[in-house]
């Protein structure tokens, strides 16, 4: 077999095994809880008769693992049950949002990952200059700012006192592509400015680290001009490390885009999740869970099998 | 150690500075603060100046008192989850590193899980299990960092546990605790403590995400994360007043950094 289809075998296996394991935790936090979810949520107040009634609603009264089985089973098939707060089907309350969420999560990476790794070209290439600085400087300073403060930032200056964008991204599934771009500008802008900064510090890190290899002083010496020196020489040399911190980010827009959503009132996945930790919608915060994981984990595995990919020496150990 | 601080470079010498004012400010609230915390003291969203140096909030509560409040409140229950977070995983990598075997592979591989599961993610099912309040906020930040801590502990201890002077140690039948405290700890204090301003710096903003999503610090306590959502309106207005508390707690992770920058650079051994 190849190695490579071998390779991708192995971690879709530990992938997959691994989100087996998140789906026993998700499920099984809420059996730690003295007494059980049904006395936890309606207090001590409620008579026994309510926790007993509520308890055989939902069906507790059934072992755990009965229900686990049954719930990853119809999970898997995307039936995540209905929320405790109104008795609506999850998969109705998701499916939108999932779309929505994914779409200012693509539209912000769309613009993020192309910035960064251009930004870290160039500031490799003019490392150690004004442009380097102050490149370094605003997007560590980005970072270090949490997330909400830079979309203040961005609403105060870009939607309050210039007018340019809306500041609150109310959109409809029925808009059309532009509009919605539009409408979703800061919310993508503000987790562009907080996942580039990092990007663009491995990229300039990973191909400054080669530039005192000899093939690349062979490369100088030939006279190649040091732009052609860094994306034909260094560039695909650094690829494994960069891929990476791509997808390490990627990972974290999809935390990120809870806080952002919130902000911007965005009807996606983030905010129904942040509503229902309020009303103590176990079902609904643990399907949103589950499906932020999954994607998490996905992104993880990609990043390790195209970083292999991307590195002979890693593709055949000895 | 005077000598060490005074060849410190500049920015780790300003974050040190305002590191130290953030401190002074939280342990002196009380005194600095020119109203109560939670007082009404004029009508709701008074504007800058006057009595009221940055205006009022939206119940009519003194907009700076608050934010100085705000430091002692945010400030301490950082501090707090962070030691927890580092008591439990600190211990905890210590052990698998310096016993192996077993325990250390079934630790290790429970953490990886946990690990893999993104914090804001899991802190937001923790919270909506047992409740959201301080209480709980803090034990399950406590609990979600230390899984980090973990992995930072056991990866430098691991690098001790190898030397001759355990060995020695261990041959001489000194216990667990000798071992730990005595031979590995010593060496491992400069990672550790980078570490702990790093990990101060993820408590104290994973404690205002979730307070600016108000399942953190609850009211009437003043927190800046809270601070920032309850006069998010304003910003609508042009006022800048929501920004404040915003970069109250920017200013102090970017002061952190810098420190926790200049003793990285330090315990590597590049200080000449």
């Amino acid at each position: 077999m190849h190695p490579l289809v071998k390779m991708i075998g192995q971690r879709l296996g530990l992938g997959l095994l691994t989100l087996l394991l998140i789906s026993l935790i998700i499920f099984f936090a809420v059996e730690l809880l003295p007494g059980d979810i049904a006395q936890a949520i309606l207090g001590q107040a409620a008579t026994p008769e309510t926790v007993a009634a509520w308890r055989a609603d939902l069906g507790l009264d059934r072992p755990a693992t009965v229900r686990y089985v049954e719930w990853l089973g119809n999970a898997v098939r995307g039936d995540f049950g209905t929320s405790l707060a109104n008795g609506l089907v999850i998969s109705d309350l998701i499916g939108e949002r999932l779309k929505n969420t994914l779409f200012l999560a693509s539209y912000a990476a769309a613009i993020a990952v192309p910035l960064a790794v251009i930004l870290g070209l160039l500031a490799a290439l003019f490392r150690n200059t004004i442009f380097d600085r102050t490149v370094n400087i605003a997007t560590l300073s980005s970072i270090s700012f949490p997330e909400f403060f830079v979309a203040y930032i961005l609403i105060l200056f870009l939607s309050v006192k210039t007018g340019l964008f809306p500041s609150i991204s109310n959109i409809r599934p029925d808009m059309s592509l532009s509009e919605l771009l539009y409408r979703t500008a800061l919310p993508a802008l503000t987790l562009t400015l907080v996942v580039t900064a990092h990007m663009m510090r491995m990229t300039r890190a990973a191909i400054i680290n080669l530039l005192a290899s000899p093939y690349i002083e062979m490369a100088r010496l030939k006279g190649m001009s040091p732009m052609r020196v860094i994306v034909l020489h260094a560039l695909p040399n650094a690829l494994a490390p960069i891929i990476n911190v791509i997808a390490l980010n990627l990972a974290y827009l999809i935390t990120g885009v809870v806080l952002i959503e919130v902000v911007f009132i965005y009807p996606g996945l983030g905010q129904l999740m942040v509503d229902s930790v309020a009303k103590r919608d176990v079902t609904v915060v643990q399907a949103c869970c589950l499906i932020f994981a999954a994607f998490y984990i996905v992104i993880n595995l990609l990043a390790d099998v195209l970083s292999i990919a991307s590195n002979p020496r890693l593709l055949h150990p000895k | 150690m005077l000598r060490t601080l005074r060849k410190a470079p500049l920015s780790a010498k300003i974050g040190m500075i305002v590191i130290a004012c953030y401190v002074l400010i939280a342990v002196f609230a009380g005194v600095i603060a020119p109203f109560g915390e939670t007082e009404v003291v004029a009508y709701e969203f008074e504007p800058w100046g006057g009595d009221y140096l940055l205006g009022t909030d939206n119940l009519g509560r003194d907009t700076f008192s608050r934010l100085i409040y705000a430091a002692r409140n945010t400030l301490g229950i950082a501090a707090l989850a962070t030691l927890l977070a580092f008591c439990v995983g600190g211990t905890l990598g210590l052990i698998a590193a310096t016993i192996g075997g077993w325990t250390d592979q079934l630790l290790s591989r429970l953490v990886d899980v946990l690990m893999a599961i993104p914090a804001l993610i899991f802190a937001l099912l923790l919270l909506t299990i047992l409740g959201p309040n301080l209480v709980n906020m803090i034990i399950v930040i406590a609990l979600i960092d230390s899984t980090r801590v973990f992995r930072l502990t056991r990866a430098v201890a691991m690098n001790v546990v190898v030397m001759d002077f355990v060995e020695a140690a261990q041959v001489r039948g000194e216990g667990l605790g000798w071992i730990i405290r005595r031979e590995i700890l010593p060496n491992i204090t400069a990672p550790l403590v980078a570490e702990l301003g790093l990990r101060f710096c993820f408590v104290f903003l994973t404690i205002s995400a979730l307070s600016f999503l108000g399942l953190g610090i609850q009211p009437p306590a003043a927190d800046w994360g809270s601070m920032v959502r309850e006069s998010a309106s304003l910003i609508t207005f042009g006022d800048i007043t929501p920004l404040l508390p915003a970069a109250a707690i920017g200013i102090l992770t970017v002061s952190i950094n810098m420190v926790v920058d200049w003793m990285l650079h330090m315990s590597s051994g590049l200080q000449d």
